[in-house]
């Protein structure tokens, strides 16, 4: 016996860890949950967490209305199936409302809008913790933020003034109206992701494996053809045999030219890539060197 | 599969700590292309002379603006033998609280010093938080070897300085690496400029150290975080105790003593949504049964009748001061100890420790930002503690201030 895990066993047991700390210290915990990869293996370590009892706590999806169909089926087949509880936080309703404006240009997406719904949706509901599956790998500002993120009453993150987090000790008191993000993937890394969803044969949307769909190059990016996105002046509609390696809103996710259609192919497409996946699929990352950083500032994920 | 090594690195931009991150990163790939051009573009367009990859890990707006690192940024690579996290640390002594954040979880912390300076002030501030932070293994990199003409007896020098210091610290492991981090002699690949070495690169040091046996295996500690009971119809009587395990080893059919209350029992089972294990290890995460009904919440802790942690009100500690607002003997601060919270005071500070000099001033009465101290807390309910020596788990806490909600303070409790 030699009484040692490995990275994957080690990561499984800090997350499992963290999820119980908030549930255990915190009223009114919810768990984002967009049908993407890492909100997916949120949900699975946080169904480990609690078993055999059900989620102690409800999924919250903040919906764009931009989405790829593949992924609402899955996000409504999986909480059917788990029997959780599910609330959708609209976009659309803000636009509506007039407390947000849509940039209309290509490829401006409804992603920084997400915010305002995000933080109605906490207020609404008196959310005080929402897991998020954000890793300190994915981006430079998200690489100083802490695993449990303290946001003011406006839901603002201030980077300069963050809580000390030490050991396995995390810090989750807070006054009414204010309320912590926590991200118990914070130590992942998007390989550790994949590893896992292989070694624990977890299921995902369609998206993330190869298939053929009508796409235009747009700058560097890959952008599918839908019914959110048509061709600009110029742009030729072509066939492409490709995969995503993030999922968010449909207008400013790219695909990747890619052949990987099993687990193992992305796992070996993922240890040989040189460009990070927000990188090589985010339009609305390129804005500016500290365009996380703000959105983050303002509330955003 | 491999395991984690958790490292962190202190150092300010003159060491070449950024550079040797870099280097470590980018020869492990794990520095990706978009991360590389955009460090080289903000580098050109601020007119600097060369790729600074201090822009890598500092994230933040206020710190690119500056130019310093002021917070912990975390850092990722693998090779084909392990994972590994890296909590890189801002050097000054402003920062104090940063580096302690980063060495708390740390099994390893890597030194960096300028072959040119020698032994500095600083570089035994970094190994005196290493050791007070219970780090198990120091790696001192002697940096800038190309500058001193990779010669041998100005590593020596440095060698036997250092090692004269460390003889008055806990430190169990120390290793001596000669690098040159802009050229990579002794990062990953064996230098041929420094033949006379004939000791591992830094990164098979990094690869090979031993960590498994750095983790406490002797006294069973179980702080229970939450009670699983699932109320329904198929799990009807089901009362599960989840949490981590802090140290030692529990096994299936294990005589048990609960505490506070005192109460034995012996498991019935170690379970996890996977199936049951026969026995649990730190750091796994499982959910214990016990064969009687005992009244067990959050905050209590398992562990052996006949290895037990000291239970009491009456803590004395080893604290570093985290917070603007100084530690006030009239205030009270909630603790944070394994799953247990409590009020605290702080009775008395014994000492202030002068982090360069490690003199103790007896005279100091408060502890302001980043200073050191050793300090007497009573609190209103028993914590079940070990020295942090013997057991970093269960050894460790946080202080929250009760109005601002600030953690404001760590401890190592003696």
């Amino acid at each position: 016996m030699k009484y040692e895990l490995d990275h994957l066993q080690a990561l499984e047991a800090e997350s499992i860890h963290i999820i119980r700390e908030v549930v255990a210290t915190m009223e009114r915990p919810a768990l984002l949950f967009s049908g993407g990869k890492d909100s997916i293996v949120m949900l699975h370590l946080a169904r480990k967490a609690f078993w055999p009892a059900r989620l102690p706590f409800p999924l919250v999806h903040i919906d764009t209305g931009e989405n790829f169909p593949e992924v609402i089926a899955y996000r409504d087949r999986v909480v059917e199936e788990i029997g959780a509880r599910l609330i959708v936080g609209y976009v659309q309703d803000d636009i509506d409302a007039g407390r947000v404006v849509e940039d209309k240009r290509a490829n401006a997406g409804r992603n920084r809008l997400q915010t305002a719904t995000l933080l109605r949706t906490i207020e609404e509901n008196n959310f005080t913790a929402m897991f998020g599956g954000a890793r300190r790998d994915e981006e430079k500002a998200r690489a100083k933020e802490r695993v449990l993120s303290f946001r003011d009453e406006f839901g603002q993150w201030d980077p300069k003034n963050q809580r000390p987090e030490l050991w396995n000790l995390y810090n989750s008191r807070h006054r009414p109206g204010e309320h912590i993000r926590a991200f118990p993937l914070s130590n992942w890394t998007e390989l550790d992701i994949w590893q896992y969803i292989a070694e624990e044969n977890i299921e995902l949307p369609s998206i993330y494996y190869a298939h053929q769909r009508p796409v235009v190059r747009r700058g560097e990016m890959i952008m599918a053809i839908n019914e959110f996105v048509s061709p600009q002046d110029g742009e030729e509609v072509i066939e492409m045999v490709v995969r995503y390696r993030t999922v968010g809103d449909a207008t400013c996710t790219a695909a990747v030219e890619s052949t990987a259609s099993s687990v193992y192919d992305v796992i070996k497409e993922v240890a040989a890539t040189r460009i990070t996946e927000r990188g090589a699929t985010r339009a609305d990352d390129k804005t500016s060197e500290a365009a996380m950083e703000d959105r983050k500032r303002e509330g955003y994920f | 599969m491999s395991e984690i090594l958790r490292f962190a690195t202190a150092g300010s931009v003159d060491d070449g700590k950024s550079t040797l991150i870099g280097r470590l990163l980018y020869d492990a790939k794990g520095i990706f292309e978009d991360q590389l051009e955009a460090v080289e573009r903000t580098s050109r367009e601020r007119g600097e002379g060369y790729t600074n990859l201090a822009l890598l890990t500092d994230g933040l707006r206020a710190e690119r603006e500056q130019g310093i690192t002021i917070d912990v940024a975390y850092r990722y690579f693998a090779t084909p033998k392990r994972k590994f996290i890296i909590a890189d640390t801002p050097g000054h002594i402003q920062y104090t609280r940063n580096m302690v954040t980063g060495a708390s979880t740390a099994d390893l912390a890597l030194v960096l010093i300028d072959a040119r300076k020698g032994v500095l002030e600083q570089s035994r501030r970094h190994a005196f938080l290493a050791s007070l932070l219970g780090v198990p293994h120091l790696v001192l990199c002697v940096n800038k070897m190309d500058l001193v003409d990779y010669d041998e007896t100005v590593f020596e020098q440095i060698k036997n300085e250092f090692r004269d210091f460390a003889a008055r610290l806990r430190v169990h492991d120390l290793t001596f690496i000669p690098i040159s981090a802009l050229n990579g002699d002794n990062v990953v690949e064996k230098s041929e400029n420094m033949p006379w070495y004939k000791g591992s690169t830094l990164l098979h040091t990094l690869e090979e150290v031993h960590i498994a046996s750095d983790r406490n295996m002797i006294d069973p500690r179980f702080p229970v975080q939450y009670v699983i009971r699932p109320m329904d119809d198929e799990w009807h009587d089901y009362r599960g105790y989840a949490g981590q395990v802090a140290s030692g080893v529990f096994r299936k059919g294990d005589d048990v003593m609960v505490m506070p209350s005192g109460f034995t029992s012996t498991i019935a089972a170690i379970e996890t949504m996977d199936g049951p294990v026969d026995e649990a290890y730190s750091p796994m995460s499982v959910t214990i049964r016990l064969n009687d009904e005992i009244d067990i919440s959050r905050g209590d802790m398992l562990c052996r009748t006949h290895n037990q942690p000291h239970a009491s009100q009456d803590v004395e500690a080893m604290m570093c001061w985290m917070s603007e607002q100084p530690l006030d003997s009239g205030s009270f601060y909630r603790i944070k100890h394994t799953t247990r919270e409590a009020r605290v005071k702080v009775q008395e500070v014994l000492y202030g420790l002068d982090v360069n000099t490690l003199h103790r001033n007896t005279d100091v009465h408060t502890l302001a930002l980043n200073e050191i101290g050793r300090v007497k807390l009573r609190s209103t309910l028993p914590l079940f503690a070990d020295s942090y020596e013997k057991n970093r788990i269960t050894g460790g806490f946080i202080l929250i201030h009760e109005a601002t909600n600030n953690t404001v303070a760590a401890g190592m409790i003696i």
